[in-house]
């Protein structure tokens, strides 16, 4: 029964959403009471697989290459599926509250994209973890790109699927290698490939992870990703695809200790993104790309834990990091949707203007900032702790990383919570024409998110941390008593600071690095140092196909007529000129021959005459 | 009579008929269409009856004497490695008979040469004899430089010439190498079970290499690889809708087919010492076909150059199966099976691409990238096919593209390591689909755009049916790969003698 719910956790939504997509806009009608009703139903299925403790169930079928097409729950995977699918149920509600939304195209693709990002929870082999893993990079190309009528945002959904599927090369070759390690592909068997091909496999796993994770230096498909739908960022970029690349690294962190340095390469790789993409949160003046920085940066803290071996930590942060971003991002297009902007300047005091939108944002802020006894507080201090066994610098460096995520989440905060300025009106309405109002369906889901920023926490903390380091395996050292009280004393510190900061600098402009406001340059480097490159190289190959390849077989066919013209040249000057010349030869012997026939008796006798004296003299001579 | 028989000389028959000038229009097409669907059905019905067959065996066997002064005989069959290319030409066909229901430009002949190029075509596939195979797969390029010189457009003399002297040329040199394994044969024979079961030439180092160089050289033209493509673009871009879905959907496969059933069997030892030489083909055909693939802006040769790159892929399969290493007897024959799926992979995938842009042709005339926009208002079937259709080959999975070519860089990569490189293709690939279209379907409506009619079902159904058949492979692969596993086993076994 289980195995069938498992089954169903993948293939009801892949049905139900490739059937959508495909109906067009004649099952518009059906759209969302199906998509909603859909989600409800695989969130009663996560639950219902993740929570009998007693039984893991497994299924598999063969797939290819020796491998199986296999899903399972384990407790890691127990812990993050209910959270993808609860946060894919109340995104799916909440988008029905945006009329352009309510396509059967828009949930069916959403509904591809849930049942990839499922499977990507449940994969137990890599073929399995590849498929759903690109199926989510596909999708979310054209989620991104949903409005499609604008070339910016389809050309978004294209620079998201590229940077991932760049990183996604790493799969590949790690399949490979692990078909050559020995251990077969099966995730859980990885640590034991042969040595130097465990290192390939590593490898190529990080890379993958780094890069769905937007990580650095990956991080910039994620800034295009917000001209996407809020509904898509509130999915994509809090329990899935980001979430995505984190958990592939906690699943196989066994595999990246095994090789003693993949381990180390993710933490730091982690710990950099959460320090440096903190820093670019805060430069961001777009309440938008403010969060998704803050999403690279907080998936930091999931990809450290991987690396120091702090699977539970990790994955209780993950969780409640899903819970926190997504209510955010649902709550900045509920902004966009009614007051048309997601500028930050503009959107000053708009906390004080639908009372449930604003307390649900300003928890979810609290607890992004770090805040005791909030969720983010204690998951990431989970994560810091085993951090601080391995390296005192990655311990400082994670401390930086809460630090800035207390400065940056503020500084949303008091923005947002400030009066609402006398010109606000004029203001809005910069990106698209609000519509002042926000729907039941839009602001419900948000109610649930923030319970969860609020109290999510409890996972990370004792005595259920226990419990949870269990479920998930490890034994990673658990927060100290001093530990906890430092990060919050920390927390609180840099909010205090914040506030007094930002009530200081009121009216004036601030004077960020364009480094940092522009994602450290990583796009532009990208398009310097890949795109470009490769454009101009095929270009040249082009003209190199046609001007050298192409053109040496027409000389070559051409060459051949010549060939032909010179040989029947010959032919007729030198062969047939050879034949022409012998028989004019001959014809002048005839001629020669006829002289002596003269018809005069008298020469008859004196040629006889002569050849009888020839005769005569050969003789004498011969003998 | 033999299945397989049948299943060759029922399409020859019918094209036979269709020669009689009195037959319309309307029942030429309703016959080609009539003549396709049998052909599918039967093949089903040898897929139905098909069981593995012994290691170098084959099954539906028929042998019957035709030329017995050189020891060629009509021996057909098939096993796992051409059996799914069979069912992939009888689809292909299928597919282009409903396409050309509307054809106005004498559609009785047309019919009669498609039926004629597909008996040629599964011909080629069942054969089991050398001169049978090469008689066929000379007849497919006269068949097919007709339909192009034919029904072609713009410069199609031109390109039809070029097509069949080239790979005419190329033909050559597959003689001589079939030439060559019949004289070192002892007895002399061209039967290819013979030659498969008693490899001539093993040991023979200069003379193994010179036969397999010309054996190679003829493949190489036909599939085709770098640096012999060429041919390839013009012949695309100018024949006529079907003609470019029977050559890349299935003609092109006649030289993959070539290696698989004729290069690694029948001449192991020069296959292994030259293994290196067709990866390093294999892996430049793979990045110069999508790199130049990416340059283009002509929707059909966009396409051309990515055949390159497929076949690449495969061509890099087959050479990594040529390197022997410890303990990587199934990394082989993953690339292998990786191979063969790729081969009916692109066949489904790339014959519904050249459907559609005939589609677009019989509209606008062109098949410049830059010259739509925003099509995906105008024509939204059109736009979700084609959407799949490109999916599908930048290798996206749950479509077979992906199913293939994971096995061809898992295989691959664990035999030869430095094939990773080759990976890169898919990301080069994957760019130039979405930039293309990005380019045709959104943005504002415009240019050639507009005005632009949906797909009707003649249209859209046969491309629906070749990617239905793709997603099926592409989900649940095993009833593809329970076939071609097994043959791919034995070729690996049999490269390793």
């Amino acid at each position: 029964m289980h195995d069938l719910v498992l089954v169903a956790l993948v293939a009801l939504p892949a049905v139900v959403g490739a059937l959508l997509v495909l109906s067009g806009s004649g099952a518009d009608r059906f759209a969302v009471p199906v998509g909603v009703g859909t989600t409800a139903l695989l969130t009663a299925a996560s639950f219902a697989v993740s929570f009998p403790a007693t039984s893991r169930p497994t299924v598999a079928t063969p797939f290819m290459a020796g491998a199986d097409l296999g899903l399972g729950v384990d407790g890691l995977a127990a812990l993050v599926l209910p959270a993808v699918a609860v946060v894919s149920a109340l995104v799916l509600l909440a988008a029905s509250g945006t009329p352009a939304l309510r396509t059967a195209r828009f949930y069916g693709l959403m509904l591809l994209f849930v049942a990839a990002a499922l499977m990507t929870v449940l994969a137990t082999t890599l073929p399995t973890l590849l498929m759903s893993w690109e199926v989510m990079g596909a999708t979310s190309f054209a989620l991104i790109g949903y409005h499609w009528r604008d070339q910016e945002t389809i050309s978004s959904g294209t620079t998201a699927f590229l940077t991932t599927r760049t990183a996604d090369v790493g799969l590949y070759v790690a399949a490979g290698a692990a078909l050559a390690g020995g251990a077969g592909l099966e995730l859980a068997a990885l640590p034991n490939a042969s040595g130097g091909w465990r290192d390939v496999i590593a490898a190529g796993l990080v890379v993958a992870g780094l890069g769905k994770a937007a990580q650095l230096p990956f991080s910039f498909w994620l800034s295009r990703a917000m001209h996407g739908p809020s509904p898509v960022s509130a999915l994509l970029h809090s329990a899935a695809m980001v979430a995505m690349g984190g958990y592939l690294l906690l699943r196989v962190a066994p595999t990246l200790a095994a090789t003693g340095w993949a381990d180390d390469a993710a933490a730091w790789a982690g710990a950099a993104s959460a320090v440096l993409l903190g820093m670019v949160a805060l430069a961001q003046s777009d309440l938008k790309q403010l969060l998704a920085a803050s999403t690279a940066a907080q998936l930091g803290f999931v990809v450290l834990a991987a690396g120091v071996g702090a699977t539970a930590g990790g994955a209780t942060h993950l969780v409640a990091h899903a819970a926190v971003k997504a209510g955010l991002f649902l709550a900045a297009g509920i902004w966009l949707e009614a007051l048309g902007t997601k500028r930050l300047s503009s959107l000053t005091g708009a906390a004080r203007l639908w009372p449930v939108v604003a307390a649900c944002a300003v928890a979810s802020l609290l607890s992004l900032a770090g805040l005791p006894p909030l969720a983010l507080w204690a998951t990431k201090d989970a994560v810091l702790a085993a951090a601080a066994e391995q390296s005192p610098t990655l311990y400082v460096a994670g401390l930086l990383g809460a630090a800035l995520s207390a400065a940056y989440a503020t500084k949303a905060l008091v923005v947002l919570t400030r009066h609402i300025p006398d010109d606000a009106e004029s203001r809005y309405d910069d990106e698209r024409n609000g519509t002042r109002a926000v729907p039941t369906a839009a602001w419900l889901p948000l109610l649930p998110l923030a319970a969860g920023a609020l109290l999510l926490g409890v996972l990370a903390l004792p005595p259920l941390f226990t419990d949870v380091q269990e479920l998930v395996g490890g034994t990673a050292p658990e927060p100290s008593t001093f530990e906890l009280v430092m990060s919050a004393l920390l927390a609180v510190a840099v909010i205090v600071a914040t506030v007094a900061v930002m009530l200081g600098v009121q009216g004036r402009r601030s004077g960020w690095p364009r480094v940092l406001t522009d994602w450290l340059f990583l796009e532009p480097l990208a398009h310097r140092l890949v795109v470009r490159p490769v454009e101009v190289l095929a270009r040249r190959l082009a003209h190199l196909d046609d001007a050298v390849l192409d053109r040496s077989v027409e000389a070559t066919a051409g060459g051949t007529v010549r060939l032909a013209r010179a040989a029947a040249l010959l032919d007729d000057r030198v062969v047939d000129g050879a034949v022409v010349r012998v028989v004019s030869g001959v014809r002048r012997l005839g001629g020669l021959a006829r002289r002596p026939q003269t018809g005069q008796l008298h020469q008859y006798y004196l040629q006889a005459l002569a050849v009888l004296a020839l005769v005569l003299v050969v003789l004498v001579l011969v003998r | 009579m033999n299945l397989l028989s049948v299943l060759v000389f029922l399409p020859l028959a019918a094209a036979a008929v269709l020669l009689i000038p009195r037959i319309s229009a309307g029942v030429a097409r309703g016959v080609f269409v009539v003549v396709t669907a049998a052909e599918l059905a039967l093949a089903c019905l040898v897929w139905a009856r098909y069981d593995t067959p012994a290691a170098g065996a084959l099954a539906a066997e028929e042998q019957a004497r035709w030329i017995p002064g050189v020891g060629s005989s009509y021996h057909v069959g098939v096993d796992g490695l051409s059996l799914p290319l069979v069912l992939m030409t009888t689809l292909v066909f299928l597919a282009c008979a409903v396409h050309a229901l509307r054809e106005q430009r004498r559609p009785r002949l047309q019919a009669a040469l498609f039926l004629f190029l597909e008996a040629v075509c599964l011909g080629l596939f069942v054969s089991a004899d050398l001169i049978l195979f090469f008689v066929f797969f000379d007849l497919s390029i006269v068949g097919m430089y007709f339909s192009i010189s034919g029904w072609g457009h713009r410069d199609a003399a031109r390109s039809a010439l070029k097509f069949f002297l080239y790979t005419f040329l190329g033909s050559l040199a597959l003689l001589l190498g079939f030439v060559g394994l019949y004289v070192a044969s002892d007895p002399h024979t061209f039967d290819m079970v013979e030659l498969t079961a008693h490899p001539p030439l093993q040991g023979h180092g200069v003379a193994g290499g010179l036969v397999l160089a010309a054996v190679l050289l003829g493949l190489a033209v036909k599939t085709p690889t770098f640096p012999f493509h060429t041919w390839l673009p013009p012949a695309h871009s100018d024949a006529p809708a079907i003609g470019s879905a029977v050559l890349a959907g299935v003609m092109l496969k006649m030289g993959t087919y070539g290696f698989v059933r004729i290069a690694m069997p029948m001449l192991p030892d020069a296959w292994r010492a030259w293994a290196w030489v067709v990866i390093a083909v294999g892996i430049v055909s793979v990045l110069w076909g999508a790199l130049v693939a990416f340059a283009q802006t002509d929707l059909k040769r966009m396409i051309a150059y990515t055949s390159v790159n497929h076949m690449g892929y495969v061509v890099l399969a087959v050479g990594a199966a040529g390197v022997l290493a410890d303990g990587a007897d199934q990394a082989r024959q993953v690339a292998v099976t990786g191979a063969v799926t790729q081969m009916v992979s692109h066949g489904l995938l790339t014959a519904a691409l050249f459907l559609l842009a005939g589609s677009m042709f019989e509209r606008t005339e062109t098949y410049d990238l830059d010259g739509y926009g925003g099509l995906a208002g105008t024509a939204p079937r059109y736009a979700t096919l084609f959407t799949v259709a490109a999916f599908g080959s930048l290798g996206l999975p749950a479509l077979s593209g992906f199913i293939a070519e994971f096995q061809i860089f898992a295989g691959s990569i664990a035999t030869v390591p430095v094939t990773a490189v080759a990976v890169l293709g898919i990301l080069i690939t994957a760019a130039l689909f979405l930039r293309a279209l990005q380019r045709v379907f959104t943005g504002p409506t415009a240019g050639l755009s507009v005005g632009f009619t949906d797909v009707t079902p003649r249209e859209w159904v046969p491309v629906a049916l070749l990617l239905a058949v793709s997603v099926f492979i592409g989900v649940l692969p095993r009833t593809l790969l329970d076939v071609i596993e097994p043959g791919a086993a034995v070729l690996a076994h049999l490269v390793g003698r």
